[in-house]
């Protein structure tokens, strides 16, 4: 029964994304589109990355010091360690877990109320391919700023741990920089890169999904939204298991 | 001309539309009446493709609706305007933007030019001045003008009303039918109106067509309401004391007449 209605759910997904990947009815309106989306979903998100960012920078930073601390293990481990952590996992995978709450359920519910106030009604009506019109434009520009917001979350989480260094008295300084240098593999900035991107992905095109094929009020709205997120959420956390296997190994 | 022909529509084994056939003329105000859960805004639905009945034709000047492809669809639509229930404005765009929106999508004119004209809808539906607000900033009788603004920026050969003065009073409900009688007149559109208000059927109904239960009841006009021997339509149009009284005076007046 659950088998049958994901697949079902699957399939008037790829039906819906048919739909919104076709050639814009106009090209100019498309761009200025786009546009006001990497405003509102990208440059709007910008506080919350580097609020989140810092603190859970210093978090990481402070436990790798007091589960690490043993003779046995060099002290710029600690820079090591939370650089790879950032790198790896939190900039990608945490963030957007995160921004699947903000910018998916931001997508839902707008498109959700305009399907309830009849809005994509009224754009059908005109000839106007709502899907297209719609939901391409946040796709793109999601996936578009998405990388510019994992660099944003990547140097904040290291400032972070850097600011535990100045403050207290956990980590010297001079050892957690040269923690954040050493062994340095390039391809852990772009394994992170390439996830967000499939993320971004994943988060503007199913919220938009559920947003989409609302029905009833306001009430529907809500549960659209939340559904979306979640639904969001454990397919971030599947893709994220099969890009470590593919990019990793 | 828009002529309906033997429609038929059914949700989950139930049928809501019983072979329905009726004809509504150009030029005039054409009115589908009813009762709520009678099957007027499924047709309604039906007429302007956002539901696929499951027999019969609907004809638009000749061309079969249900027998266009997407792109055919697409290109009739660019001929209809609609007038949604609850207005429909997009909440992102000004008064402005909103009527500006099937110009910048449907024409290749420049900037001022459709401005102009959308300046002109506004003026049309005297509503000049508002054309910076945003549709939240406005009363529901002036987000019903601006939709019908939208609706005619394009000159559409078939106009579609649902419920148009569902939420207003009844000094603005006369504005927006005066309105819409007007507009049908002046352009010499195909003018739709799916409503139960009985100041629009008994003010502006040209050709109103009765929908009774999923069929079609009854056919006629607003003077010729009067005296139908039609039950259920007299049950419906003269539920309250005054429209009763005003049955009675105008069949009395008629009477009386030499």
């Amino acid at each position: 029964m659950i088998l049958t209605s994901s697949l079902a759910t699957f399939g008037r997904y790829c039906l819906f994304m048919r739909r919104v990947f076709a050639l814009p009815d106009r090209g100019r309106i498309f761009l200025r589109r786009t546009v006001q989306e990497i405003s509102k979903l990208g440059i709007d998100s910008i506080p919350l990355v580097i609020i989140i960012s810092i603190f859970i920078g210093a978090v990481i930073a402070i436990q790798m010091q007091l589960n690490i601390a043993s003779p046995l293990i060099p002290a710029y481990s600690v820079g090591l360690a939370t650089r790879d952590i950032v790198l790896l996992e939190f900039s990608n995978s945490i963030l957007c877990l995160i921004l699947a709450g903000k910018v998916g359920s931001n997508i839902a519910s707008e498109i959700g109320t305009m399907r309830v106030t009849e809005q994509i009604d009224a754009l059908e009506i005109m000839g106007v391919n709502s899907a297209n019109y719609l939901v391409l434009p946040k796709i793109i520009g999601f996936v578009l700023f998405m990388p510019a917001l994992v660099v944003i979350c990547m140097a904040t989480s290291l400032i972070g741990g850097y600011l535990v260094a100045v403050v207290t008295d956990l980590i010297t300084v001079s050892r957690y920089v040269y923690g954040l240098q050493a062994l340095f593999q390039e391809w852990y900035v772009w394994y992170g890169l390439i996830k967000s991107v499939v993320f971004a992905f994943i988060i503007a095109s199913v919220a938009s999904f559920y947003g989409y094929y609302v029905k009833g009020g306001a009430l529907d709205v809500g549960k659209a939204s939340t559904n979306g997120v979640v639904a969001s959420s454990i397919l971030i956390l599947l893709f994220d298991v099969i890009l470590t296997k593919l990019l990793l190994q | 001309m828009i002529e309906v022909k033997d429609v038929t529509k059914s949700f989950d084994g139930r049928t809501v539309l019983h072979g329905v056939s009726a004809t509504f003329y150009t030029g005039k105000t054409n009115l589908i009446i009813g009762q709520s859960g009678s099957g007027k805004t499924v047709l309604m639905k039906s007429l302007v493709g956002l539901m696929q009945p499951d027999k019969g034709q609907i004809l638009f000047d000749g061309r079969n609706l249900l027998d266009m492809n997407q792109e055919q669809v697409k290109e009739l639509r660019k001929e209809i305007g609609m007038l949604f229930q609850g207005s429909a404005l997009f909440d992102s765009e000004t008064v402005l933007g909103n009527v500006m929106f099937p110009l910048q999508m449907f024409t290749r004119k420049p900037y001022e030019e459709m401005r102009e004209r959308a300046m002109f809808c506004l003026e049309r539906v005297n509503l000049k001045g508002a054309e910076d607000k945003y549709p939240s900033e406005i009363s529901g009788g002036m987000q019903k003008r601006v939709a019908i603004a939208r609706a005619i920026a394009l000159n559409p050969k078939y106009l579609f009303c649902d419920e148009p003065n569902s939420g207003l009073d009844p000094k603005t409900s006369i504005v927006i039918d005066e309105l819409l009688s007007d507009i049908t007149h002046e352009y010499n559109i195909t003018t739709v109106i799916n409503t139960h208000d009985m100041n629009s059927v008994l003010g502006i109904g040209e050709n109103i067509i009765f929908i009774n239960k999923g069929h079609r009841e009854w056919v006629g006009d607003m003077s010729q309401i009067y005296t139908t021997a039609n039950e259920a339509l007299n049950e419906f149009v003269f539920a309250t004391r005054l429209f009763q009284e005003v049955r009675k005076y105008v069949v009395s007046h008629e009477k009386s007449k030499p």
